[in-house]
């Protein structure tokens, strides 16, 4: 059945929680929808993400130094169908992060582009439901040579990522639950000084980067014209450290977080190759990550190639 | 099914290869710095003008036991069951102290400097409150070490390392006792091998005098710092360059020596730089009376200004009266024109900055929680001192120089700094958004140019061939604070013709100390 649904959504990796956290309903690479053989699904998404408080450590503070720390996004996205069991999805952001107060500079430019290879092996009908598994490799690398080492004002992390997903979804009638685990490898990156502090004084310019774990549920409505859902999320950065008092927040800092939120995507009866997607959600839990609200807004269309090839016939 | 199997097979392969290929430690660049192997063993060092210390042998040190002695043989013995039974750890301490003392104990209170350059996060009431020296472990913890404290704090312990050294050597080569290794063909060399005399041991000098120091500097690190002292002392002994007494001897001079250095640093005017609200009223009122606009704090809620009677305090290379002599004439006035121009250059610069400005800006910024720019010159010797091949006491002397131009270059500036009490360009253009953060403190002259003017000029003395690198490098921490939205065109270029003044100081008294001649 799922398939079926031409539009599908795509996606931001990014786990960039101080810098930009837009966990959003188009989301291709965390959804139990696959895109049918031959089907590209493209579009645009700009999302807003801002916070006034966050934790240092796991003390929550505001800073009128920085006020209001904001990051918008418009980012490109795509997800292409091989066939319906095996799709590829990437996706690349243009950021910019700016202050409410104090003195310190904004930040803009193109950040990661993301790419997924999503694979479903199992799918499984039952009497009362469907089962399916999918499995994910996705990678990101840094487009530019972008400064990571001005938190929270820079626009990413500059780290080249690998992750590895698993997803299982159940669905019964138009309701479904979704899980899904992923491990991310982070790279170390590079910065423009040549010591830094951490726990102790590292000299060197390079930066070890902790790995992190991920945990996503969703619950909700699923039909051929409008899915709803409401989202949980969980990252977990599997070392690092915390920020001490006062001090600014670094690339390797100890970043958690608990997000909740809900998504839609309302494709269009008249013109069913055409998508609106949205999203919202909270900050609810963190450490070392800013206390973000982060909404999203998307258009999504679908070229199908497999019946334009027919057409010339 | 097999075939998902397979693939699922190769996926996990495939990571578990990645993973394997990708590991992620991070050696520093000094972790694994060649053992000390001086082509200079510098034996008539213990003639070397001292800083404090009126005579080398100011602090007696008894003659050691004969070499023939069952005191001495039983102090080889104890090398030699060490030697029999060293862990990978102990093996790893003596190749981390061999690279030098005076380079390790430098890079612990760089660490240290780093650990503690954070200010103090405000109270409920918007007012801040201040390390108390008295109570260093209650928060905020004492010290806040900012640049004027790194700086003071490097010099001190630097100068009387120093001091500590030169008394050594001349005890060395009063007692010209043999290194264990030279005496008992049964101690490894675990070192390269020297003729140094052994007594009293160079690096329990160190260990004593610096742990001694570190009290008055660090006093929340007294206990780690001990431990630190005690790795130095037992990786000397462990290496065969060092017996029991060579070090007992050793520690009780350097702890010795420390106390002139800490009777100075009690006494220098440092624990009054803080101020109190009458002096920040009076520099308010006083820059106001002569028709400029006063430095306001650019944090909020507003802090008071960071050590404003630090260009008080006692410099080493020359007296308070040249202090100021060595203190510029005034900025641009504040309502002139040519502040308009510089508010303006500044602006051009951070209004559309290249990757190239932040990549100086942040190379140069040491900022909260670094060194602060004094560590970060003394990183940079460090890292070149390595490739000379100095003896122990010429390193301390070259640590010394510099980080002696390097405080006094901060006290000329800091008078500087609260003398004229200028605004920052932000001040001036709140539209200006600098990269990196604004030190809380007055603009002119700036502090960044003053301490890299003096490095610049005391390191091209000691290692004339990188004299033209040094001075460029200056020259770009210099810039960086301009194009970062820091400082004006003035404050740089004065600040590193000051720097460059105060460094020739130092290169004077190093032309006549003795280690060049």
């Amino acid at each position: 059945m799922r398939n079926f649904y031409k539009l599908s959504r795509a996606i931001i990796v990014s786990a960039l929680l101080f810098v930009i956290h837009l966990t959003s309903s188009a989301q291709t690479d965390q959804d139990a929808i696959m895109m049918s053989k031959n089907n590209l699904c493209s579009g645009l998404m700009y999302g807003h993400s801002s916070w006034t408080n966050y934790w240092e450590g796991t003390f929550k503070r505001d800073n009128p130094n920085l006020g209001t720390v904001s990051t918008s996004m418009l980012s490109v996205m795509g997800n292409y169908g091989i066939n319906r069991r095996l799709n590829i999805i990437f996706a690349l952001p243009y950021v910019q992060t700016k202050a409410t107060q104090g003195t310190l500079h904004g930040m803009k430019g193109i950040q990661d582009i993301s790419a997924w290879i999503k694979w479903m092996p199992i799918e499984k009908d039952f009497k009362k439901g469907t089962v399916s598994l999918y499995v994910l490799g996705g990678t990101s690398i840094p487009t530019s040579n972008y400064v990571a080492d001005f938190l929270p004002l820079s626009i990413g992390l500059h780290s080249k990522t690998l992750s590895g997903r698993i997803i299982l979804d159940y669905q019964r009638g138009a309701f479904f639950a979704t899980g899904s685990a992923t491990y991310t490898y982070r790279s170390n990156v590079t910065i423009d000084r040549t010591s830094y502090y951490t726990t102790t004084l590292i000299l060197s310019n390079q930066v070890q980067m902790p790995d992190v774990m991920g945990e996503n549920f969703r619950i909700g409505y699923r039909s051929n014209y409008l899915i709803a859902e409401a989202v949980v999320s969980n990252m977990t950065t599997l070392s690092g450290f915390d920020i001490r008092k006062n001090d600014m927040p670094f690339l390797s800092n100890k970043m958690n977080a608990t997000t909740a939120g809900i998504n839609f995507k309302y494709t269009l009866k008249k013109l069913s190759a055409l998508a609106i997607t949205g999203g919202a959600d909270y900050t609810v839990a963190g450490r070392n990550v800013g206390q973000s609200t982060n909404l999203n807004i998307g258009a999504f269309y679908v070229l199908d190639f497999t019946h334009k090839k027919k057409d010339k016939k | 099914m097999k075939k998902i199997i397979t693939l699922l097979a190769i996926t996990i392969i495939t990571s578990a290869i990645i993973f394997i290929a990708c590991n992620k430690n991070i050696i520093g660049r000094t972790a694994n710095a060649p053992a000390l192997n001086p082509q200079n063993l510098d034996l008539n060092a213990g003639t070397w003008k001292t800083v404090l210390l009126s005579r080398p042998d100011t602090f007696a040190v008894a003659a050691p036991a004969a070499v023939t002695s069952p005191a001495y043989i039983a102090e080889l013995n104890e090398i030699k069951g060490y030697q029999k039974n060293l862990t990978d750890e102990q093996e790893q301490n003596i190749k981390y102290w061999s690279a030098g003392g005076v380079l390790r104990w430098n890079e612990i209170m760089r660490d240290l400097v780093a650990k503690y350059n954070l200010a103090a996060y405000q109270n409920p009431d918007g007012t801040y409150p201040i390390p108390n020296a008295n109570n260093p472990f209650a928060y905020p913890l004492f010290p806040f070490a900012n640049p004027p404290y790194a700086a003071r704090a490097y010099a001190y312990i630097s100068a009387a390392q120093y001091d500590a050294l030169v008394a050594c050597w001349y005890y060395k080569k009063l007692y010209n006792r043999s290194q264990p290794y030279v005496v008992d063909a049964g101690v490894v060399a675990k070192v390269p091998q020297t003729t140094l005399p052994s007594y009293p041991s160079e690096a329990a000098v160190l260990a004593g005098v610096t742990a001694e120091m570190m009290k008055l500097f660090f006093p929340d690190e007294i206990g780690n710092i001990q431990l630190k002292a005690q790795d130095q002392e037992l990786s000397a002994i462990m290496s065969g360059a060092a017996t029991r007494s060579d070090v007992v001897a050793g520690e009780a001079l350097g702890r010795q020596i420390a106390q002139q250095f800490i009777a100075r640093g009690k006494t220098d005017n440092a624990g009054k730089a803080v101020g109190t609200q009458t002096d920040w009223t009076a520099l308010e009122t006083t820059t106001i009376a002569r028709g400029e606009i006063p430095w306001y704090s650019l944090d909020l809620p507003k802090r008071p200004p960071m050590l404003p009677l630090f260009g008080k305090v006692t410099p080493f290379l020359f007296d308070t009266a040249t202090v100021t002599a060595l203190r510029p004439g005034p900025p641009p006035a504040t309502l002139g024109d040519q502040m308009k121009n510089e508010t303006n250059e500044v602006y051009g610069y951070v209004k559309k900055p290249t990757r190239e400005y932040f990549r100086i800006v942040h190379f140069w910024a040491d900022g909260v929680g670094t060194y602060t720019p004094p560590g970060h010159w003394d990183a940079i010797a460090a890292e070149d001192f390595i490739k000379k091949n100095f003896s122990e006491v010429r390193w301390a002397r070259n640590m010394a120089l510099l980080n002696m131009s390097l405080m006094d270059a901060c006290i000329v500036c800091w008078n500087t700094k609260y003398f004229y009490f200028n605004a920052r360009p932000t001040q001036l253009n709140p539209a200006i958004k600098t990269l990196t953060g604004i030190p809380n403190f007055p603009s002119y002259i700036s502090g960044h140019s003053t301490f890299s003017g003096a490095a610049a000029a005391i390191l091209g003395y000691i290692i004339p061939e990188r004299a033209n690198d040094y001075y460029a490098m200056a020259q770009e921490a210099s810039t960086s604070r301009m194009v970062g939205g820091i400082h004006y065109r003035s404050d740089c270029a004065v600040g590193l013709i000051v720097g460059k003044n105060v460094g020739n100081y130092a290169i004077n008294r190093a032309k006549v100390d003795g280690a060049d001649q």
